[in-house]
């Protein structure tokens, strides 16, 4: 037996070499994908459609004979495959990312970009949910644990190939911040809150500090005199001032739900509410404040208190309040490799099969303030797209491929990409239960 | 209750019988999963005022009696089987008050009863029966060496009492990192954990050639040893919790050493192994298809039921036990993603009815739909493991104890 797991091993050894000898020399930069049932998110579903992408970018889509084929193109006939967005997860803690330590409750400072793991197996199993781009973030046991990294999931040896580039040439993250029980440190000892109104006036305090900050900066404009010294984690709360960096913020509770809304308007920025477990007790409150909710999808409430009465109704229900609406893997706490499932169950629970898929993919991107270049498939976005076996909402359909900016990035076909879809030997060699255990 | 059930329940009270009360139902779905055949195109289920099924067929064949409640479904299925949990003795809120699966002061304790720890009325029961799932092999949780008992509920009922199928079914041993106590406290090793579990066995078949010799040389009873007593007259297996292949293999040595009835459980690794497994006749309670892969389960399959099928192993399906979110997984949605890896609809729902029930050794009293059986069903809108899918209807004993679609 312990031969036969040489001999397996040595295969996989085998293929991921020869797989990661180099990918994308191997991969023509024009592809056409025809004869695909496409639902482009963008418009209504096309029933048998072509998909034209060149240089990573999406240059046409179209139902059959609408759209030429480039002479160039690599053609892939995909047989009344579907080909959908790839998807968008806006809260995952895959890539052993780890955030702000035990010495402070609030690090704006820290970086998950310091701290991920490319060569982690999440990423893969990442890759075969179908999911393209993810919001890693650090834990929920900081009022604010860190800036968080917007991946794409291109593949690669550094975190530099997975990163997503500004037009201000900054990369793309947000920040993130928790409230409730999680933050929360009943010992009483240290730097860390004991009670929800204690949480709330810590946050409230770094904020101030961030305005007086901004304050000074904008006042000393170009007197390098005047200017006060850098402060690394006051320069990424001033992002969030002037709307440039958007806030997760981890919130469970109805009454927790409402400090979000509460801080976020008195330093008028808009927060993405994430988890928004009791979502629907005040579904209504959250639609008029215009924040985003990423919302989990999971098999039972309870498991801590706070989480009692989460439901999968939330998703239902913001979506009748007019809330916009995205979902989230929380990896470990869902598989990234079941996230079609969070949109199937949430329908099941009442929401409309359009909105869910909106859910997976374009509100996602609209979260993370990447709508313009990902989450639908349309003329000069990303390409960025899966093809699934069937149905998005049917358990029997299988993520065939997930393609990232024109490059094909897991095949189902491939035995190295089957083990990491499915699990088996050597799936996840050395992943442990991060510290986000404690997440969700 | 309606007059009539009240009224029929007075009358079998009279009779003296020791039943609950039960409205007659007749359930007529589109598609019968009877699990005992071929599924029936428009058939009808009849369950008396008994609780238990007296009829199955299609409908043209089968008249539905006068005063009878007449449920319809796209699909009925068997009331489903979750071949082991923790859920009743693990709650909701998983505050130390609801957590009774796992008592850590010694690591071999098969005197712990299920019964004494099981609170009916806890919200996961509730949350499980709601999704169809109508019996469940639950009570003492992998983590200690011997962890204690388990027992076969029903999922219904306000006190254990009511809800008891088997006060007690199996005795949960752990093999592997789970089972191991922490500091200096032995066991602290893989071997040491054999040893120990070994020496109690022996122990206990001292116990048991003693207690069964003459009255005037027997031990005084001793609520351990009779517990294991149990086992080594085959009279209940070991659940032995065993992920990695050596953990799978020591299970199976222990087994044949002692010539004890064991039930593999979580089995990880298992489809390394399947020949071994297959030799020794072991049935397989397969780790959750979703359940997560780190540590020693870093090596699970969603296929591992399918491979399980394939060596010819018999294997039921679980919802595991989960230590925070969610607090319990649901054998419905297992079931789901098995059938979506490998395993044929039918397959996956046999593995969380029949095949789960022999497995429980309570195949005479539910997990298929035939004349005679207790009178669980489940009722759905459509594909029962399509995700977009509801549980529209859950019936115990002949009661209609849901009615909520989920």
């Amino acid at each position: 037996m312990s031969l036969r797991y040489a001999a397996a091993r040595a295969v996989a050894v085998w293929l991921a070499l020869s797989l990661s000898a180099g990918p994308a020399a191997a991969q023509s930069s024009t592809h056409a994908f025809t004869n695909a049932r496409i639902l482009s998110i963008a418009g209504a579903p096309i029933d048998k459609g072509t998909l034209v992408v060149r240089d990573g970018k999406i240059v046409a889509v179209g139902p059959a004979g609408s759209v030429p084929l480039p002479p160039d193109a690599e053609t892939h006939d995909l047989g009344g495959k579907l080909v959908m967005p790839g998807l968008v997860d806006t809260h995952s803690h895959i890539g052993g990312v780890a955030g702000g330590d035990g010495s402070a409750p609030l690090q704006p400072d820290v970086r998950v970009l310091d701290s991920l793991d490319v060569r982690s197996t999440g990423l893969r199993r990442a890759q075969a949910g179908g999911l393209t781009t993810v919001n890693v973030m650090p834990g929920s046991g900081h009022l604010l644990s860190g800036q968080t990294l917007y991946l794409k999931l291109r593949g690669g040896t550094t975190v530099d190939d997975y990163l997503i580039k500004l037009a201000d040439g900054r990369v793309a993250g947000g920040l993130k911040m928790a409230n409730g029980t999680n933050s929360i440190r009943t010992s009483g000892a240290g730097p860390f809150p004991g009670t929800r109104a204690k949480s709330a006036a810590l946050v409230r305090e770094q904020f101030v500090k961030a305005l007086e900050y901004r304050d000074k900066v904008r006042k000393a404009g170009d007197d390098a005199e005047k200017r006060p010294a850098r402060d690394l984690g006051m320069e990424s709360l001033v992002e969030v001032l002037d709307g440039t960096r958007t806030v997760h913020f981890h919130t469970h509770r109805h009454d927790d739900i409402i400090t979000v809304l509460r801080l976020a308007r008195e330093f008028n920025f808009t927060p993405v509410l994430q988890h928004v477990s009791e979502g629907w007790k005040v579904a209504d409150e959250i639609a008029r404040s215009g924040a985003g909710s990423s919302v989990i999808v999971i098999d039972s409430p309870g498991g801590k208190l706070e989480a009692v009465d989460l439901a999968m109704t939330t998703g239902a229900a913001l979506e009748k309040a007019g809330a916009l609406v995205a979902f989230h893997t929380d990896d470990w706490i869902t598989d990234s490799r079941h996230f079609l499932r969070s949109a199937g169950l949430a329908v099941r629970a009442g929401m409309s099969r359009e909105k869910a898929l909106e859910a997976l993919t374009i509100n996602g991107a609209r979260l993370l303030k990447l709508e313009d270049r990902i989450g639908s498939l349309a003329p000069g976005k990303d390409a960025d797209f899966i093809v699934l076996s069937g149905d998005p909402l049917s358990v029997y359909t299988r993520v065939e491929q997930t393609w990232v900016e024109g490059r094909k990035v897991f095949d189902l076909s491939s035995p190295e990409d089957h083990l990491y879809a499915v699990g088996g030997y050597g799936a996840t060699r050395g992943e442990t239960m991060h510290a986000d255990e404690e997440e969700q | 209750m309606t007059v009539r059930g009240g009224a029929v329940l007075l009358v079998l009270v009279a009779l003296g019988y020791a039943i609950p009360a039960s409205a007659q139902v007749a359930v007529r779905a589109d598609t019968v999963h009877t699990m005992a055949g071929p599924a029936i195109a428009d058939g009808i289920v009849l369950v008396g005022a008994d609780g238990k099924i007296e009829r199955v067929g299609r409908a043209a064949d089968v008249r539905v009696p006068a005063g009878y409640r007449t449920l319809r479904a796209r699909v009925v299925t068997p009331g489903l089987i979750d071949a082991h949990t923790v859920v009743g003795l693990s709650g909701m809120l998983n505050q130390p008050h609801d957590q009774m699966q796992l008592e850590r002061s010694a690591p071999l304790q098969p005197e712990l009863r299920a019964v004494d720890a099981y609170n009916a009325r806890e919200a996961l029961v509730e949350w499980l029966r709601r999704h169809g799932i109508t019996t469940l092999h639950t009570g003492h949780g992998p983590g200690a060496l011997i962890s204690g008992q388990t027992m076969i509920v029903k999922t219904r009922g306000d006190e254990v009492d009511e809800a008891v199928v088997e006060p007690m079914a199996m005795i949960a041993v752990t093999l592997g990192d789970a089972g191991l106590a922490e500091g200096d406290r032995a066991p602290g090793t893989r071997a040491k954990a054999v040893a120990l579990l070994r020496g109690e066995l022996l122990k206990a078949r001292d116990y048991l050639s003693k207690r069964e010799g003459p009255e005037d040389k027997r031990p005084a009873r001793d609520l351990r040893l009779d517990a294991l007593s149990q086992v080594l007259k085959k009279e209940r297996p070991l659940l032995v919790t065993a992920h990695r292949a050596t953990d799978i293999g020591n299970a199976l040595r222990v087994a044949r050493e002692f010539d004890i009835p064991i039930v593999l459980d979580g089995a990880a690794e298992a489809y390394l192994v399947t020949d071994t497994i297959k030799a020794a006749g072991v049935p397989v309670i397969v780790h959750p298809t979703m359940m997560r892969a780190f540590g020693e389960t870093e090596n699970l399959s969603m296929e591992t039921a399918s491979r399980l099928r394939a060596a010819g192993i018999p294997f039921a399906l679980q919802s595991g036990y989960e230590s925070y979110v969610p607090k319990t997984r649901v054998v419905l949605f297992e079931a789901a993603l098995a059938a979506a890896r490998g395993l044929t609809p039918e397959q996956a729902l046999a593995a969380v009815t029949i095949d789960a029930a022999r497995i429980l050794r309570i195949e005479g009293r539910v997990g298929s739909l035939e004349t005679g059986k207790d009178g669980d069903l489940a009722l759905f809108d459509g594909d029962p493991f399509e995700y977009t899918s509801h549980v529209t209807g859950v019936v115990i004993d002949g009661r209609v104890v849901s009615e909520t679609p989920q």
